[in-house]
């Protein structure tokens, strides 16, 4: 590990030009990534970055790290691939809403319902922003962009709600310019054995602007936005507006809370991110503004065995059972018969 | 009772026939493991419909298989079975005509019903017309069978479903083929009642032969001079999956087969699924395209990459394969063909995706092609693909197709050592590395692995810069890779073996094959030539690149016939690059090649009346 506690921030800039538009997004990820990557404890060459297409996936050009810019939408496939034959790389997936929730929505489903040991990170802007500025998935109806000039008519998809439907084992949410949240969320997501799934919410300066600003805004952040904690209640608001949220049934409401008031007392819940269904988890999920504050952080996190890891062990007992293969035993098994000179 | 007495004849052609849930690709296996072990050479075609149980008794359930052995050289299933042997009428009625005339007819009377013939479409009993024909055995196998079991505690259901090994034993007593490996089979798979009631008719259905009026002699079919070795009997399938198990002993390194279910490929994967203990991961995936990617991603992490389909498939992986391409990773796409377009007929022989394999992507992108032309052929043509893959760093697609498949043939075990122990050049040296560098002799780019310290890198799908690999828009570097890629697979031609030309090395025609219509075109060339006809004939592996020496030796040929089991695709392909006027002769049948079908066209090219 000498070398981890080496390399810095800079060790992982690779040495070219970053291209996003000015005012993305993705440039405080990027930084915030560099910044987490040297106290993982992770050799520098055992990090592989994997991304598919967009704006996001350009994110692997830019990390020195190993990186793999593939196609669109099939990112979790590749790192799949990646992790199942070196399960001891750190291996993440950098995509967007676009190619992670439309085209490479089979793929995402599939890799995080088996589990595989690996982070995902989907930046979700609300718009294709490569191909300049198409409603994505996850657009709100009615969006007014190029290929919906009367508004869009698709209801849109809650990536955090996918994956928990997917079974995902971690879900996280945190935005993009909260760069002490990100980074926490970064490390919890990287310490979790499994698929950590990650929306981070990030702003696209030309397309969408300010679709994610009251929750970006650090005022706005106060009363619009709600950090969930393990073991804490699901409070927010500031001074003298303090809410909580109650969930009854699955169906969650706003409390009002009074000066000093217990919240838990009050009827709101608190946040536990190993519920033993996913329910509670998808209740969260469900929270959209204005109605409700829009919640970060870890939504829920348990344990279950990865793919690859599972995937290993079944080599490993075949070579305790069967021992290391004999091809020669293979090639001559069943009934075989010689032919004489 | 005195023994019947025995013919000795050289070669035979059984097809046994029935519902699909008669147990007819059960039977005819169990027919062939018996028949390689009594030394014989042989050729199977197992010809079944792609549902798993169509409605009993249709022409649309009929299942098939059939076994050509012989005490010479044998290599095709022959274009007219000998024998059939028909479990009900439908079966019959589907195959009868392509009995040889006055060959033997062998049915289960008791399933010749009013109601079962009307099911097959007859209008009245064809029996008395094919008994002027053929030679009629007609056997109640089903009451036989009952009443061989009748002391054992089972319904009729279920004693029914034995009776497919009662005409097994009939038939091991007719062409005298030795019992034991099918009761060894049974004592590995069954217990109990179904073990007892198994193995009780088979070795009934051996003594009636003996006794019965019906048959009387049997035939003995010599061994067959073949080359001395040690031998086994394999399916172009079981040979594909061994290939790739053996894969990861040659080169010592770790497999990883990304798959997802398609017919005829699902077996290469079920195969390979059992020999974790060789180190090969297998990842059924959720589609086609996370089955490639997968494996691109293992390929990229150090492991060998390989991943199998069929036709539909392969279409589903080209944007995959093409990132390959322009990623210059080592990998293997496996396409074992089958008849379409589109879904088409899944259980059936075309040979049709040459083209798809060359070219079905966006822009220029020359992947290498190579070809098994039999069923044992597909264990070497997949360890070759391995090393071009590896050697090139590039995708290689490797072409069966559902007659290899499922067909079967001895096979000569090769020597472990023989395959010889290559090592996949990783890079490890970060001076001065850069990772599209290039081998001069084979332009390959370096295999640099995650994990390996200072050689932090990207890849991906966007253009290249040669050497650094970066993002590059540049005009006159775009211009500069695209030759080089395409240079690269050209220089795989560099060692392809000189074509190897049967018959006369110059004269009036060559036929040209490729993939698994090697036997019958081979067959109907060597037939020409005994009959005095000027006939040569050549079989492609290398597709792309085709042989450096193939222009050369097509000019030594008046003219030039291309059979193929699609419209005419190694035909189009020969004729642009060489200009020379071959001729197609196709088949879309979802069959493979009569012999007489080839020579019927080879007598019309030399001019020939036939």
């Amino acid at each position: 590990m000498a070398q981890a506690v080496q390399i810095t921030q800079k060790d992982f800039s690779s040495d070219q030009d970053v291209r996003w538009c000015p005012g993305c997004g993705d440039y405080s990820i990027l930084a915030n990534v560099q910044r987490v990557m040297p106290e993982l404890g992770v050799r520098r060459e055992n990090f592989v970055f994997v991304s598919g297409i967009g704006c996001s996936s350009r994110f692997p050009y830019y990390m020195n790290t190993y990186g793999f810019h593939t196609i669109h939408g099939r990112a979790p496939s590749i790192a799949t691939g990646i992790k199942c034959a070196r399960p001891e790389l750190s291996v993440w997936v950098v995509t967007g809403d676009g190619d992670g929730m439309s085209i490479g929505g089979n793929h995402l489903l599939h890799t995080i319902r088996r589990n595989v040991d690996i982070q995902i990170l989907l930046f979700n802007n609300r718009v294709y922003g490569l191909t300049k500025g198409q409603y994505s998935p996850t657009s709100r109806v009615g969006m007014n962009t190029k290929s919906s000039p009367e508004g869009s008519i698709d209801y849109p998809i809650q990536p955090l709600a996918f994956a928990l439907g997917a079974g995902a084992t971690f879900v996280a949410r945190t935005v993009d310019v909260d760069a002490p949240h990100l980074q926490e969320t970064l490390r919890r997501a990287h310490e979790h054995r499994g698929t950590a799934f990650v929306e981070i919410l990030q702003n696209c300066h030309v397309f969408n602007d300010d679709e994610w600003i009251e929750v970006e805004d650090r005022k706005q952040r106060i009363d619009a936005g709600m950090k969930v904690v393990d073991g804490a209640p699901l409070v927010y608001g500031s001074e003298g507006a303090r809410r909580g949220i109650r969930i009854e049934d699955g169906v969650p409401s706003v409390i009002e809370l009074a000066d000093g008031q217990d919240p838990v007392a009050a009827g709101v819940a608190v946040h536990r991110e190993r519920y033993e269904t996913p329910a509670y988890a998808f209740a969260l999920a469900s929270l959209a503004r204005p109605e409700f504050p829009l919640p970060t952080g870890v939504f829920r996190a348990i344990e279950n065995p990865s793919y690859e890891a599972l995937l290993s062990a079944q080599v490993a007992s075949a070579r305790v059972q069967r021992g290391k293969g004999d091809l020669e035993a293979l090639l001559s098994s069943g009934d075989t018969w010689t032919v004489e000179a | 009772m005195p023994e019947k007495p025995t013919e000795e004849i050289e070669s035979v052609a059984i097809r046994f026939t029935g519902d699909s849930g008669d147990g007819m690709q059960l039977t005819g296996t169990k027919f062939t493991e018996s028949t390689a072990l009594a030394g014989n050479d042989l050729a199977t075609l197992p010809d079944y419909p792609a549902e798993i149980r169509a409605p009993t008794g249709t022409l649309a359930g009929v299942s098939g298989f059939q076994i050509h052995f012989s005490s010479h050289d044998i290599r095709t299933p022959a274009d007219h079975p000998d024998v059939l042997v028909s479990f009900n009428p439908a079966a019959l009625r589907a195959n009868v005509e392509d009995v040889r005339p006055g060959g033997m007819v062998i049915l289960n009377i008791d399933a010749f019903t009013e109601k079962a013939l009307t099911r097959a479409g007859y209008t009245e009993d064809p029996l008395p017309a094919l008994r002027d024909r053929f030679q009629l055995v007609e056997i109640p196998f089903t009451k036989l069978n009952r009443a061989a079991l009748a002391d054992l505690d089972l319904r009729s259901r279920d004693a029914d479903r034995s009776k497919n090994f009662f005409a097994l034993g009939m038939l091991y007593w007719l062409y005298n083929r030795p019992m034991e490996p099918t009761l060894r089979w049974l004592e590995g798979k069954f217990k109990g009642d179904v073990l007892e009631a198994n193995a009780r008719v088979l070795k009934a259905g051996h003594a009636f032969g003996e006794t019965t009026e019906t048959l009387p002699r049997s035939f003995v079919i010599p061994r067959a001079k073949i080359a001395p070795g040690h031998y086994r009997n394999i399916t172009g399938n079981t040979a594909l999956a061994w290939g790739i198990v053996a894969a990861s002993q040659v080169f010592d390194q770790e497999v990883f087969l990304g798959a997802y279910p398609i017919t005829p490929a699902s077996e290469v994967l079920h195969e390979v699924s059992r020999y974790r203990h060789f180190g090969v991961k297998t990842f059924q995936a959720e589609d086609e395209i996370a089955a490639i990617s997968s494996a691109i991603g293992a390929s990229f992490a150090g492991s060998l990459g390989v991943c199998t389909t069929s036709g539909p498939g392969l279409v589903l992986k080209q944007e995959a394969l093409g990132l390959a391409i322009m990623a210059e990773l080592p990998l293997v796409v496996v396409n074992v063909q089958r008849a379409g377009p589109s879904t088409g007929m899944p259980t059936k022989v075309e040979q049709a995706d040459l083209l798809n394999a060359l070219y079905g992507r966006n822009s220029d992108s020359p992947v290498p092609v190579i070809a098994a032309a039999t069923a044992g052929d597909c264990f070497g043509t997949t360890l070759e693909a391995f090393r071009l893959a590896v050697k090139y760093m590039t995708p290689v697609v490797m072409l069966s197709d559902s007659y290899l498949a499922n067909s079967a043939e001895p096979w000569q075990i090769p020597d472990v050592a023989s395959l010889g122990q290559e090592r996949a050049p990783f890079a490890t040296d970060p001076e001065s590395f850069q990772p599209y560098s290039r081998d001069p002799e084979t332009l390959a780019r370096p295999w640099a692995t995650p994990g390996t310290a200072g050689l932090e890198h990207r890849i991906g799908g966007l253009a290249k810069q040669d050497g650094t690999g970066n993002v590059s828009y540049d005009a006159k570097n775009n211009a500069h890779m695209h030759a080089l890629r395409h240079e690269k697979v050209a220089r795989i031609a560099n060692e392809i073996p000189p074509t190897e030309v049967l018959g006369p090395d110059r004269g009036e025609l060559l036929v040209v094959g490729w993939g698994s219509t090697q036997g019958a075109i081979l067959s109907a060339c060597i037939e020409a030539r005994e009959d005095g006809q000027n006939v040569s004939n050549i079989h492609l592996r290398y597709l792309n690149p085709l042989p450096p020496d193939l222009g050369e030796v097509l000019a030594r040929f008046d003219k030039v016939l291309v059979p193929e089991l699609n419209l005419g695709q190694l035909s189009l392909l020969i004729r642009s690059q060489f200009l020379i006027d071959a001729k197609s002769l196709s088949k879309v049948e979802g069959q493979p090649f009569l012999v007489e079908e080839l020579r019927a066209e080879i007598d019309a090219m030399l001019g020939l009346e036939t």
